[in-house]
């Protein structure tokens, strides 16, 4: 078990993964002379050369077609935006062409693609570059999308990603690339679609994805010291497909859920998991279950603010209590 | 076709109603718009009519009975038709989830138990009857004000996990108080239950909603010898809609107050000659006061009264609750009885219990169980105020100072002694009017002493 960065994670998968399938290529803004904005390709370019690493011009939805193209006919690309707010440009892309085209075309073409980047409030990036793309793109059949919040599950999803022969939206934490974790050794895959239990507890499930499985995690340290609460926190990994088996399991076990996204509230993943708790664990809830999400207004650039519209271990905490009848 | 006839709903905040009267029997044949029923509702008492012609097959839910919007009180059709799949149904919408296991419960009528176990079926309004294979439209509730009524008028509020864990201990919901948002029932709550075995059958402190299928039932005076019965009176449909207007307004007692200025000259003067006679004992205005209102009590056993959640119960005799401030607080010692108690008497063991009870010897059965309360600060040179309520008591009468003051009398002005009091009453259990009575007894008492001695 080595400890590695989120960041070198991603690399060595997508290192991995290059050397062991010569139809793996990289192309993004960036990712070849500068090692990419975020360096998560550095020293690729010299390693497989201009073909396998290609920098493509400031044109999302032109070199995100391209991919398509390039997947139709066997290739199997990794598209790298600057950040998933850039790939707004690239929508039709990814949702007309990629998500569609196994459908459209009776089954003869099918699209393995991995779309990634980085999603998610950072520092002050304001309204435009600071949006969750998750549920934008958990709401499109024909895609899946990974969300990946510690680096052994970014290693092991990406390499399972890039294995995947349907088009992939791999969401990146811009805050997480830091962030520093145990790794296995060896060969490490994660199959797209199971979440994970961070941290077990008897008392309440949070259930959640990305960057705020960190916060979640927080809330439960503080949750189980001040309190005695023993939050069970689950990571849904990827958030299409959902695992609901894992978070029904959960609720039944603790018979109270809260459902913390970094994303807006209207429409979000959130919403998603809660319908399926009532419908599949209605009789083991003892409370209405509770959602924390970012703020429903666009990004503001004040630093005070912003941290009054990101979830917070402490609104956690509060919602913690009132599905525990302790507020 | 045979057709049920359900329970309509005839005000937009109704959710169960009460047989009061059927307008047919069994075999009668019906034309459409003929009345079938009188139904009372929360509001008002109303008719069902037939909307379609026939015979009454079968009445389903007796008079009396109280039932869910949408549960089907009676079935029409021909003559000579099948209507036994309709009977089925009729019988599965009456029969609750929790099985039945003592025989005194299985005695009670079923429509009794109807609403605490499931949500009625909606039922469009003014659709009195509707065909048997209509499917059963589902209504959206966009009213949700409504929502909030529903645990006052029968149906109870509980958790889906907290009432699968009753069903399975065998647990009546009824018998649990919840401590979650309005009153749910909760996890921990039935938890609890199961450690203290306090909801199993047969131990209920508080009966059970389902005894009330008698009408009035009777039970054991909580306090003192059992020579006397308490009384418990089913609450109308009335009686349930003031108790859950006036709770959400104002918190789970819902206060109301009543002010009146009595002249004490008489009282004091009685007093003190009976003071006279008694030395070295005495008599305190305090003692004159709970005999007052021990026996307004005895005059209005409405005002002696507790709420009991889906019942009021009146209490077998009037036990005075006399506020006594002590160092960090106060105590409520009680008068057990008054209302058969002379003055002397009152006199003496006031004395001692609020003697005992500065010293902080008071046994718990001197200072629970009071029907009523007398609280008075006029010790303290307080004109007026007003007191809160000591649950389940239904009222406490805050007593001011007795001050000379110029007053009118037969025209002239004259100085008299004024006390004034404000009396604060339940408004589940007590209303302007029937206070008011009370409270022209008490004064009519202590202006005219003698009233009070006979």
């Amino acid at each position: 078990m080595a400890v590695i960065t989120y960041r070198e994670a991603l690399n060595r998968a997508l290192r991995e993964e290059m050397e062991r399938d010569e139809n793996v290529f990289l192309l993004g803004e960036e990712v070849g002379e500068y090692d990419g904005a975020y360096k998560v390709s550095k020293g690729l370019l010299d390693e497989f050369g201009e073909w396998r690493v290609r920098d493509t011009p400031i044109a999302e939805n032109g070199f995100a077609g391209l991919g398509v193209g390039a997947a139709m006919v066997g290739l199997r690309p990794v598209v790298e935006f600057m950040t998933w707010n850039f790939a707004l440009l690239a929508y039709d892309a990814i949702v007309n062409s990629a998500a569609k085209m196994y459908a459209m075309s009776g089954g003869q073409y099918n699209v393995p693609i991995v779309f990634r980047g980085p999603g998610g409030s950072a520092l002050q990036l304001s309204a435009q570059h600071s949006q969750v793309p998750d549920p934008w793109y958990a709401n499109i059949p024909g895609l899946k999308v990974c969300t990946p919040a510690t680096p052994a599950d970014a290693l092991g999803l990406l390499k399972s990603a890039i294995r995947d022969d349907d088009p992939v939206v791999f969401v990146e934490g811009e805050l997480l690339y830091n962030v520093k974790g145990e790794v296995p050794d060896g060969e490490h895959l994660v199959p797209i679609g199971v979440a994970d239990v961070k941290r077990a507890g008897a008392d309440v499930t949070i259930v959640t994805h990305a960057k705020m499985v960190h916060v979640a995690l927080q809330a439960a340290d503080i949750l189980s010291k001040e309190l005695e609460v023993e939050a069970e926190v689950i990571d849904l990994r990827c958030v299409r497909p959902l695992d609901t088996n894992t978070v029904i399991e959960s609720v039944r076990k603790t018979n109270r859920a809260v459902v913390l996204e970094e994303g807006w509230p209207i429409a979000g993943i959130g919403a998603q998991v809660v319908d399926d708790i009532q419908r599949e664990a209605f009789d083991a809830l003892d409370a209405p279950v509770a959602r924390v999400s970012g703020l429903d207004v666009p990004m503001h650039y004040a630093r005070a603010l912003e941290k009054l519209i990101v979830p917070s271990p402490e609104t956690v905490i509060e919602a913690v209590k009132h599905v525990c009848y302790l507020d | 076709m045979a057709t049920k006839v359900v329970m309509a709903q005839l005000s937009p905040t109704m959710e169960e109603g009460r047989l009061l009267e059927w307008k047919v029997q069994e075999g009668d044949r019906v034309e459409p718009s003929d009345i079938l029923a009188e139904i009372e509702t929360d509001k008002a008492n109303m008719d069902i009519e037939a909307l379609k012609g026939g015979v009454v097959r079968k009445i389903v839910v007796e008079a009396g009975a109280t039932v869910p919007v949408g549960a089907i009180i009676g079935i029409i059709g021909e003559p000579d038709e099948d209507i036994s799949a309709l009977l089925a149904e009729a019988e599965a919408s009456m029969s609750g989830t929790p099985p039945v296991e003592d025989a005194e419960a299985a005695d009670e009528a079923p429509a009794d138990e109807a609403p605490t176990e499931e949500p009625a079926t909606p039922a469009a309004p003014e659709v009195a009857v509707e065909p048997a294979e209509a499917p059963v439209v589902p209504v959206v509730e966009t009213d949700h004000s409504h929502v909030a009524e529903s645990s006052v008028t029968g149906r109870i509020r509980v958790s889906p996990v907290a009432r699968r864990m009753a069903d399975q201990a065998g647990i009546d919901l009824g018998l649990i108080e919840g401590t979650g948002p309005g009153g749910r029932i909760v996890k921990d709550d039935v938890e609890q239950a199961i450690a203290t075995g306090s909801a199993e059958p047969g131990t209920a402190a508080v009966p059970s909603p389902s005894v009330a299928a008698s009408g009035v039932s009777s039970v054991a005076a909580a306090s003192g010898p059992a020579r006397l019965e308490a009384k418990d009176v089913e609450l109308s449909m009335m009686r349930k809609a003031i108790a859950s207007r006036l709770t959400q307004s104002i918190g789970p007692v819902p206060h109301f107050f009543l002010t009146s200025e009595i002249d004490m000259g008489r009282a004091l003067d009685m007093r003190k000659e009976m003071n006279q006679r008694i030395a070295p004992e005495k008599v305190g205005v305090n003692d004159l006061l709970v005999k007052a209102t021990a026996e307004a009590l005895a005059r209005h056993p409405d005002i002696n009264a507790s709420w009991a959640g889906d019942r009021i119960r009146h209490h077998a005799s009037a036990d005075i609750g006399i506020a006594v401030a002590v160092e960090d607080g106060l105590i409520t010692p009680v008068l057990h009885e008054a209302d058969r108690k002379g003055l002397l008497q009152i006199a003496r063991e006031t004395a001692d219990l609020v003697a005992r009870a500065r010293e902080r010897k008071l046994m718990p059965e001197e200072y629970q169980g009071a029907t009523f309360s007398v609280s008075n600060l006029g010790m303290f040179d307080i004109d007026q105020f007003t007191a809160i309520i000591n649950p389940p008591e239904a009222g406490i009468l805050a007593v001011g100072s007795t001050i000379e003051k110029p007053v009118v009398v037969d025209g002239e002005v004259a100085v008299r002694r004024r006390m004034r009091v404000t009396m604060s009453c339940d408004h589940r259990v007590i209303d302007g009017a029937s206070g008011a009575r009370f409270l022209r007894t008490f004064r009519a008492m202590l202006e005219n002493p003698l009233e009070m001695m006979l």
